[in-house]
């Protein structure tokens, strides 16, 4: 069990570094948040299998559920500023 | 009890990489929002659900299950307010004959 618990951290921490290609390279700023959004919901997953790893989900599920929180907020707030402030629509560099 | 698990944490790994897959691979603002946001919120979910099944009728498992409704709530939530800022301000829309405005 402790060795499908690693490989499924180890995909999922693939899956982050897919999304976070998406932080370092959207063409515009709101590409940005939404890596930004997907990378905290893949880490909630990543601390709560670390917490299974190392037998101790009690003291990891509290940190998990302040980083949905944090996440959640964050992202919230990222939006609404931008969204009175305005988006600068630029043409991708692909 | 733990094969159920492990079906139900094995699916949630699946949406989470055909997530970011398609979060690197999709041409526009838009199709990039329909992959992240669908994809992470059913991922996710599966993934707890399966940990939750896994740990057994403890305080742990009910509280991975709390994670689990808040993120049900919060992650659309999160999508919806993103996708109104862009559309807001006309972020560009991706068709088969070029780039225009929405």
């Amino acid at each position: 069990m402790h060795t499908f618990f690693l490989t499924v951290a180890l995909i999922v921490l693939a899956a982050v570094l897919l999304s976070l290609y998406r932080v370092v390279r959207g063409p515009v700023v709101i590409d940005r948040i939404i890596g930004v959004n997907v990378t905290g919901t893949k880490t909630i997953t990543v601390i709560l299998l670390t917490g299974f790893l190392f037998d101790r989900v009690e003291f990891f599920i509290d940190i998990a559920f302040v980083y949905a929180l944090i996440n959640f907020i964050g992202v919230l707030a990222l939006s609404r500023y931008l969204e009175q402030r305005g988006v600068t629509p630029r043409r991708p560099t692909s | 009890m733990t094969f159920v698990a492990m079906v139900l944490v094995l699916a949630g790994v699946f949406f989470l990489t055909m997530g970011g897959v398609g979060l690197v691979r999709f041409p526009d603002f838009y199709t990039r929002m329909h992959a992240a946001g669908k994809c992470d919120t059913l991922g996710v979910l599966l993934v707890l659900v399966g940990l939750a099944i896994f740990e057994g009728f403890t305080l742990a498992s009910a509280k991975i299950l709390l994670i689990a409704v808040f993120l049900f709530l919060t992650s659309p939530t999160a999508t919806h307010a993103i996708a109104r800022a862009a559309l807001t301000h006309k972020v560009e829309l991706w068709t088969t004959e070029g780039r225009s405005e929405p």
